[in-house]
């Protein structure tokens, strides 16, 4: 009766030797290749740094001007405004101003990239079934798997730094967005749609002035489930060498430095409610005005 | 109007109506419809055929010839059909046998680019929920055919403005439809669909998320605007009523075959079976009734000093004159003046109480 209580497993030799096989090949992958692929992530390397610099090197009263500019013209509320300035001061009496400059940068960069990349997955997944099958599953699996699973080889091949970083900030963060993007325009009103085609619209002209505008509102809140998530990942990506606020909370954990660890993830909750409520204002004044004024 | 349309040589003003014949059209749902077409043709139903092999025959057997520049109306409750026959005409819905001729052109034929200049040029659609982009505005909505065929924004605007006016939206061009009650969106979609200057006028249920009144206003311009756009109009309805006023051709569908087609006239007098027959009874037949339908041939012995009423006349405008005269039988006459025939106040009631059996 011993084989009902004990699985049977794989020959512990086989098991070596697959691990030996796969740890052997992206070992010699990354020595072949790891300097070319480290090399031609150069630009965003350089992209990155810029979007820091402007961030910490820019002069406070600037920043918080040009932000809550931009919180105005998203909003157009001034609750939101004042949030904005409020929050940004309170960061920066706290002593967490560079901290909170890097990381907004870097959700920032991480953002537009998701956006850039994300919506146009979300057309892809939309429109070819096949595809779109194959692609369902990458991304359950790309939001269920454990980030540190994918920050090894990530790690691996570009080392630790701010690129690794981003990437495990945009794998993790992009998801919401591309499924969004597809839902938006599977909701999108079937007698519309059918008016569109009565019409003679080319496939391209019922994308883009059918079904994208009034996918508008949905893919918005999939941008702002982005940026919500892109934030929750800064203490992961810290682990990988991004500077910012995560890395405060991970000393925090480190050294059982509890005020430290407190003031940190409020300066990381405060730019998420400054993001989440500008995104957000924005996502409704464009489903009021049905997206046109904006255009 | 832009020469978007050369290739395939529509005219670009005014077009007014073209011809539509549907002939032997089948419409199965379900997958590998090819299979069941050849049952169907020998006379299986339409429960037989979702009984046995699960599919839903959607059209049976349809042969229409739909006259150019006139209102066809296809009337049938839900489920006969009818909405799915209209699709058919700009091809919203693959046929599964038959052959659509707009115009010596087979539109089942057509491949994708042609079928696309098709839609864009020859047909413009009228949606039973208005189908309007809820994020243009009024205008930008009516200029979206012209839009599609690359027609110079600022001439699209002009053609836009002419339509907005005509159907009664002047001084709402920068409103969005969500802002507008259900009438004036239906409006925007026929002012859409007129901008189009398509000769084919397709209008699915078009009013029939409208109030009654509303509904009657709508209809009241259509008439007014067909006297002189002369479209070929196929216009989908549920409502007998609506049927009876519009159409100068009827044809009723139930479980996707025809039951009867004509003018309101015969429906009106000589319903196929009984199904028209329990459709017909609740109608007001006074007000669709015609004098020409129930006159008497001329007596001899006429004098020449009776009261004229021309072709056309309904029963009720007659009744009501000749209750108000001192006769008791008027001249009918066509539209030239020669007298035709002639009826009494007796006739008429008689036509009228023909229904109740």
């Amino acid at each position: 009766m011993d084989w009902l209580f004990r699985f049977p497993q794989l020959d512990p030799e086989v098991l070596l030797a697959i691990k030996r096989y796969v740890d052997g090949s992206l070992r010699a992958f990354t020595r072949a290749y790891g300097a070319a692929i480290e090399s031609s992530f150069f630009p965003l390397q350089r992209i990155l740094t810029f979007f820091e610099n402007v961030a910490t090197g820019a002069p406070w009263p600037i920043v918080i001007i040009v932000l809550a500019t931009i919180a105005w013209l998203c909003a157009r509320s001034r609750a939101v405004v004042l949030s904005v300035i409020g929050v940004l001061i309170a960061i920066g009496l706290f002593g967490l101003w560079q901290e909170a400059m890097k990381t907004i940068s870097l959700v920032f960069a991480a953002t537009i990239f998701a956006i850039a990349i994300g919506i146009p997955l979300g057309i892809i997944l939309n429109r070819f079934r096949r595809v779109g099958a194959v692609m369902q599953a990458i991304l359950d699996i790309m939001q269920t798997m454990p980030p540190f699973v994918y920050l090894i080889p990530v790690v691996m091949l570009l080392g630790i730094g701010r690129v690794p970083g981003f990437i495990a900030v945009v794998i993790y963060a992009i998801p919401p967005i591309i499924r969004l993007t597809d839902l938006g325009i599977r909701l999108v009103d079937k007698e519309v749609l059918e008016a569109a085609d009565a019409y003679g619209c080319s496939r391209q002209q019922k994308l883009w002035k059918v079904q994208l505008p009034l996918a508008l509102p949905t893919i918005m809140a999939g941008i702002n489930q982005t940026i919500m998530m892109a934030l929750s990942m800064v203490v992961i990506a810290s682990m990988i060498g991004v500077q910012g606020l995560g890395l405060n909370v991970l000393q925090a954990i480190a050294n059982q430095y509890f005020t430290q660890g407190i003031f940190n993830g409020f300066a990381i909750v405060g730019i998420a409610i400054i993001f989440d409520r500008i995104s957000q204002a924005y996502g409704r004044r464009m489903q009021k005005h049905r997206g046109s004024a904006d255009e | 109007m832009a020469g978007a349309c050369r290739n395939i040589g529509v005219p670009l003003m005014n077009s007014s109506g073209a011809k539509i014949e549907i002939r032997d059209l089948y419409k199965i749902f379900g997958p590998t419809p090819d299979r069941y077409v050849e049952a169907v043709r020998n006379g299986m139903s339409k429960s037989e055929l979702a009984a046995k092999h699960n599919r839903i025959l959607g059209l049976n057997d349809i042969n229409i010839e739909m006259p150019a520049g006139k209102i066809q109306v296809v009337m049938g409750l839900s489920g006969s059909g009818k909405s799915t026959l209209i699709r058919h005409i700009n091809r919203l819905i693959e046929p599964t046998s038959g052959s659509i001729i707009v115009d010596g052109q087979n539109v089942l034929d057509m491949k994708e680019l042609e079928l696309r200049e098709f839609r864009r040029n020859k047909t413009a659609m009228v949606f039973q929920r208005f189908g309007l982009l809820p994020h243009r505005t009024v205008m930008d909505n009516v200029i979206f055919g012209l839009e599609i065929r690359s027609v110079e924004r600022s001439k699209a605007r002009d053609v836009a403005m002419r339509w907005i006016d005509r159907v009664g939206l002047r001084g709402f061009e920068q409103r969005y439809p969500h802002e507008l009650s259900g009438g004036m969106q239906q409006r925007v979609g026929l002012a859409r669909a007129l901008s189009n200057d398509a000769s084919i006028l397709l209008m699915d249920e078009a009013y029939s998320a409208l109030d009654p009144l509303i509904r009657t206003d709508m209809q009241t311009m259509l008439l007014e605007l067909q006297t002189e756009l002369k479209k070929t109009i196929v216009f989908i309805t549920h409502d007998l009523d609506e049927a009876l006023r519009l159409g100068d051709r009827i044809v009723i569908l139930r479980d996707g075959s025809i039951v009867q087609q004509g003018d309101s006239q015969d429906i009106l007098l000589r319903p196929a079976d009984n199904y028209i027959r329990r459709f017909v009874k609740d109608v007001n037949r006074a007000r669709f009734l015609k004098v020409e339908a129930v006159m008497s041939p001329l007596s001899s012995s006429e004098p020449k000093s009776l009261v004229r009423i021309t072709l056309g006349t309904t029963l009720e405008a007659a009744a009501k004159n000749l209750a108000n005269s001192d006769r008791d039988t008027f001249l009918v006459a066509g539209y030239d003046g020669r007298p035709l025939g002639e009826i009494s106040l007796r006739q008429i009631t008689a036509a009228l109480s023909a229904s109740d059996e």
